[in-house]
């Protein structure tokens, strides 16, 4: 299975991603991965930051979407940017969804990175997580 | 609700550049679809436009027509060149319908150099404006600025950068409302979003965003009466674009704002086609706040695109020698191309207060008009019209008819017809920078598969996309600006 594919034909001023996952911790572990790879060649970055956030939403697809829009905070905010992250997804008693992550790579240096995308945002535009035989699978439209 | 992406097989014309969808097309349209185009510019246009267009239409509160500008493409909520104006009373307000990049926007400014002038400087200055205006991800302004001072930016507009000592007290006047919107409360606004914005005055940004060295060449003037009095005067006259918007401070702001009108649809009884298409009563509480936390975002784009101006100024200043007064580098205009208004508009012989929404869309207001500075009440709204990096730019004039059809509305580029992943097999960013300068255009970029995503293959024709607004006479020609010098984000 694939981690995600590149959606072409979709809103073509900006970039359309379909993530897969076994479970909703993989599923979102794929889409960040999709976000990270936009942003930055990976291979030019170092896992030298560690980063912890925790996030809480009452559904899975809302709990995704800030989930990456997440990430996309911490660009701006921290100069972060990341090249993998760890996921863990649980439910709350009081029928909240709670997510813990750990994101790792590294403050922003155009020196030393290939950067790529400065992402604007998660668009709610087609943005949808279904079942599919392997798992799940999140449909996400990013603004570029 | 169900999706619908075929292609409308009746289409009406109703003029060589106006197309008509009939409320029949989709369940739930208020109102029918107006495209403006040419036939060829209609027939390249992909599904995803007609679905959003129509979409639109079924919008609470719609007025006349869901339009469509010939620049329009496939977005998210809206399409890309969408207008639509709401009953301020009964209609909504949708941050699909602005983007998330708040008051993106244009602007020209003139110098009193020639192309023989500044043509074996183009490198010096390229290499100097890339310094001095930061663009790229997760880039930082130079502007020092505190969580209160930021706070009273967002209010300000660029009136705080001017009384900052960043510009000229005419750039004001040529400055869209004024560079400020004046119902911006920065109460309405999460930490998260300044925290996310204050570092970023005077930056650029990527993707389609850009800093332009470009000329007037006489030859593409049309209209040299209404050049004049916008300040192109000599011939080969060189000028500067400026392409962005209110970076991450706006972004955050969208997106909390779509959150909080997901949650609140259920309450108003609204239902959707696309969850982009997120929104609330305009005169609801959440509709309220998030039109005055969007004006905060469209200040913070007026000041920062007015802090790249002054950035600009110091730049062409060094490179030359001389004061910026005695190159006499004006701003022309500066207009915000996704954004909501509150204006006056005429419906059925009435006026009536609507909520326009332009997203990817210019304002076009005519001659006299009284939210015109007096600068341009003669001759109406400078229009600028940013085209890609490779084919040039236009510089255009609001009009009557655009007021009486559009809503005071006209294009805003020349629109996006291949994807970022096509362009980037098609072309290689190093190679296009090479071909470029051969063709005599400087161009420095962040990223090269950024600049692929940006060649001029990737748009369609600038000429045809101005063709149809000119003679839909939504907007005038005035002169089509070629590029010589550009900074990439």
């Amino acid at each position: 299975m694939h981690k995600y594919k590149i959606l072409e034909k979709i809103a073509i001023a900006d970039i359309a991603f379909e993530a897969y996952g076994k479970d909703y911790n993989e599923l979102f572990e794929n889409s960040a991965q999709a976000i990270f790879e936009m942003a930055v060649d990976i291979k030019t970055l170092k896992n030298k930051i560690k980063k912890e956030i925790s996030l809480e939403a009452e559904t899975i697809e809302n709990l995704l979407y800030d989930f990456l829009s997440e990430i996309l905070f911490l660009k701006d905010a921290e100069q972060l940017i990341f090249l993998k992250c760890r996921v863990k997804i649980e439910k709350k008693v009081n029928k909240k969804i709670l997510l813990k992550a750990e994101f790792f790579g590294d403050l922003i240096n155009p020196e030393t990175q290939k950067l790529e995308n400065d992402i604007k945002a998660i668009t709610m535009h087609m943005f949808r997580i279904e079942n599919f035989k392997e798992g799940y699978k999140a449909t996400v439209v990013v603004d570029i | 609700m169900e999706r619908n992406f075929e292609k409308p097989k009746d289409i009406k014309r109703i003029s060589d550049v106006i197309w008509e969808i009939p409320p029949s097309y989709k369940k739930g349209m208020l109102v029918p679809a107006r495209i403006y185009a040419t036939k060829k510019l209609l027939d390249e246009m992909d599904a995803g436009v007609f679905n959003q267009v129509t979409n639109v239409a079924c919008l609470p509160g719609i007025q006349k027509y869901s339009f469509c500008m010939p620049d329009g493409h496939w977005g998210y909520g809206f399409p890309i060149g969408g207008v639509a104006a709401f009953d301020s009373e009964t209609g909504i307000i949708s941050p699909g319908g602005i983007g998330f990049d708040i008051n993106c926007g244009m602007r020209l400014i003139t110098t009193n150099l020639t192309f023989k002038e500044v043509k074996p400087k183009m490198r010096e200055l390229v290499d100097t404006m890339f310094k001095l205006v930061p663009s790229g991800v997760g880039s930082k302004g130079f502007v020092e600025i505190e969580r209160g001072g930021f706070k009273e930016l967002i209010e300000e507009g660029s009136k705080w950068c001017v009384r900052k000592g960043y510009g000229w007290k005419d750039d004001i006047e040529r400055t869209e409302g004024y560079g400020r919107i004046d119902w911006a409360d920065q109460t309405k606004v999460s930490e998260k979003a300044i925290t996310r914005g204050m570092n970023q005055l005077g930056t650029l940004g990527s993707g389609n965003h850009y800093l332009e060295i470009q000329v007037a060449h006489a030859h593409n003037i049309s209209d040299f009466e209404t050049a004049k009095k916008f300040g192109i005067h000599t011939e080969d006259q060189a000028v500067i674009m400026v392409h962005c918007g209110s970076r991450g401070f706006g972004h955050q702001i969208g997106t909390d704002y779509l959150r909080i009108f997901e949650g609140t649809m259920k309450k108003y009884g609204i239902e959707v086609y696309d969850r982009e298409l997120a929104c609330a009563p305009f005169q609801s509480k959440e509709g309220q706040d998030y039109y005055k936390a969007m004006a905060c975002a469209a200040n913070m784009a007026f000041a920062n695109r007015q802090v790249i101006l002054h950035r600009i100024r110091e730049g062409f200043s060094k490179v030359f020698k001389t004061d910026a007064e005695k190159l006499e580098m004006n701003l022309v205009y500066d207009v915000a191309h996704n954004i909501a208004k509150l204006e006056e508009h005429i419906v059925d012989g009435e006026k009536k207060k609507l909520v326009v929404h332009r997203k990817g869309s210019t304002r076009s207001f005519p001659p006299n008009h009284p939210e015109l500075s007096k600068l341009y009440r003669e001759t109406g709204q400078p229009v600028i019209v940013g085209g890609s990096m490779e084919t040039g730019s236009y510089l255009l004039v609001g009009t009557q008819k655009a007021m009486d059809e559009t809503f005071g509305s006209t294009c805003h580029g020349s629109g996006r017809t291949m994807s970022r992943a096509q362009a980037k097999r098609e072309v290689r960013g190093e190679q296009l920078q090479k071909d470029m300068e051969k063709r005599g255009i400087y161009v420095k970029a962040n990223s090269m598969s950024g600049l692929a995503e940006e060649a001029g293959m990737a748009y369609k024709d600038i000429n045809e996309v101005i063709e149809s607004v000119h003679q839909a006479g939504i907007s005038k020609k005035v002169c089509a600006l070629r590029p010589y010098g550009n900074i990439k984000g």
